[in-house]
């Protein structure tokens, strides 16, 4: 974008970076919610899904959209209700910001700062305050309940996923994001440089640890302790209705997406396909389609596991982070160190 | 606004001009930031409180880019808003959790924690005001994460090494004391 933007006033560069970022949070939102929870959970249960708006059910979700738009918007009477109604907006501020740090090809980025990887990362636990918000503000004991849960999860999933990504930042001897990209595109595993060195390979283990924690952190099962629809009542969301809801559904959604995202850049080489020059042109037509495919690919195993796991015990999902994924983490961590010094 | 401004690579600090936007910019980051440190000493609920430090510390962070010192402002927000503060609440809300206004009056210690700070306010003034004074920000290019980086590992690494034992010592300081056995 920084190519096409470079003679615009700063108003002009602003709105169609405002329009881009809500196009590109709510297109990848969209896509998952059709493509995975509404068809790929129903062929997992041998059903069909939406069937009836549009050719295949694919205009289901503007239905839906509109039955939320018509929804009365309920306010507990207890609430606190200025707090109560900014939660959702709090969430979705982390979102729109996670999207910034993601490049979709090579004069395709929103920023491209020195701080990068570790700025996505800073933003994305603002998302946990919106939670706690929507939990206390809304003066019901279920939801209270899920906001803390999901809190004690958010806290222990953080770390593994900052320490996942501490060995690719390693790797690659930075933390821009565009460079993470430039260096798995000219990388060479052994000196075979014919598919670059996407970081999957090297740094596997980092990348289970990462999706792992991804999936706890958008409390998905098998971690949706904090939204137990059987236990809870869908925790923090247990009061909210209408258009609140719809943003607060949107959110986690177009959080999966940033995450996959996130993910496939970080791992998978992002907006790079193998055979071309880094630097070419074309990258910044076929970026984005390439980045969507990847991100398509990562959030079709996180859906696959939230659809077939049962959910964890609390106790157990605390154990897997703080006895397991963590020290694999600094193990990794170290491992990698060593090896980047002695290759 | 001031913040893409900057992450967009329009260089404020090295352009060699008093810039508008940013004085701009401050001000308004500064007023935000006076009016929630007022309310978050002056609301009587405690979450409230918490929220309006949120938005103190998202100012700090605001100012931080401001200058050019962006690693720092991104951890202000990773460390303070994204823990700290995720901590205060979860903590608040596990002991209160009831809703609404916090009866209790704490009187007796208005006047003491009054004193504290105007203490504070004047030792923290005299130090920067003696420090400062006449000094000017060099209008050099925005502190790289690199630059960060190499200055904590080289010229500070003792008292970086330092930090860590001292957090390492009350992390283990505070499970002790959490012990029941």
């Amino acid at each position: 974008m920084s190519v096409v933007l470079a003679d615009l006033a700063y108003w002009q560069e602003t709105t169609i970076r405002l329009l881009v970022g809500l196009i590109a949070v709510l297109l990848p939102a969209g896509t998952l919610v059709y493509l995975f929870l509404f068809k790929m959970m129903s062929f997992m249960q041998s059903r069909l899904g939406p069937m009836e708006a549009g050719p295949y059910g694919s205009l289901q979700l503007l239905a839906e959209v509109g039955k939320f738009l018509q929804k009365e918007d309920i306010l507990p009477k207890a609430a606190d209700r200025l707090i109560f109604k900014l939660a959702p907006f709090v969430v979705l501020i982390s979102t729109f910001l996670l999207i910034l740090v993601i490049p979709a090809g090579p004069d395709l980025w929103f920023i491209d700062v020195d701080t990068g990887i570790f700025l996505g990362l800073a933003v994305s636990s603002i998302s946990v305050i919106g939670i706690l918000m929507a939990g206390w503000a809304s003066s019901s004991k279920y939801s209270l309940l899920g906001a803390l849960r999901a809190t004690g999860q958010l806290i222990a999933y953080e770390l593994p996923m900052v320490l996942a990504v501490v060995g690719v930042i390693i790797q690659a001897g930075t933390l821009n994001v565009q460079e993470i990209v430039m260096a798995q595109a000219t990388g060479e595993i052994f000196g075979f440089g014919g598919i670059g060195n996407p970081y999957v390979i090297t740094q596997f283990v980092g990348f289970l640890i990462f999706l792992i924690a991804v999936q706890a952190e958008l409390t998905q099962p098998p971690f949706d302790m904090p939204v137990a629809e059987s236990e809870l009542v869908t925790g923090y969301l247990t009061e909210y209705s209408g258009l609140r809801f719809l943003m607060f559904f949107i959110g986690e959604f177009a959080t999966a997406a940033i995450f996959s995202a996130l993910a496939a850049t970080l791992f998978l080489g992002g907006w790079y396909v193998p055979g071309l020059e880094p630097t070419d042109n074309l990258f910044n037509v076929i970026g984005p389609i390439v980045l969507l495919g990847k991100m398509l690919l990562v959030a079709f195993f996180i859906f696959w596991f939230r659809f077939t796991y049962p959910r964890f015990r609390e106790d157990q999902l605390q154990q897997l982070a703080w006895k397991v994924l963590i020290p694999l983490s600094l193990v990794n961590i170290v491992i990698t160190g060593v090896l980047k010094v002695v290759f | 606004m001031s913040v893409y401004a900057e992450m967009s690579g329009l260089d404020p600090l090295t352009s060699g001009e008093v810039v508008v936007a940013q004085n701009i910019a401050f001000g308004l980051i500064a007023v935000i930031m006076l009016f929630s440190a007022l309310r978050m000493v002056t609301t009587r609920n405690v979450v409230h409180a918490a929220l309006y430090l949120v938005i103190v510390l998202a100012g700090a962070a605001a100012i931080f880019i401001l200058l050019g010192a962006e690693f720092v402002g991104v951890t202000q927000v990773l460390v303070y808003i994204g823990a700290i503060v995720v901590l205060f609440l979860f903590g608040i809300m596990l002991t209160r959790g009831a809703l609404g206004v916090d009866e209790e009056e704490k009187g007796e210690q208005r006047l003491m924690s009054c004193l504290v700070a105007g203490l504070l306010a004047i030792v923290t003034a005299g130090a920067l005001i003696n420090t400062f004074s006449d000094a000017e920000l060099t209008r050099s290019s925005p502190s790289t994460t690199a630059t960060v980086g190499d200055s904590i590992f080289s010229q500070f690494i003792i008292p970086f090494e330092a930090i860590s034992v001292l957090l390492l010592a009350a992390l283990i300081g505070a499970i002790v004391v959490a012990r029941k056995d």
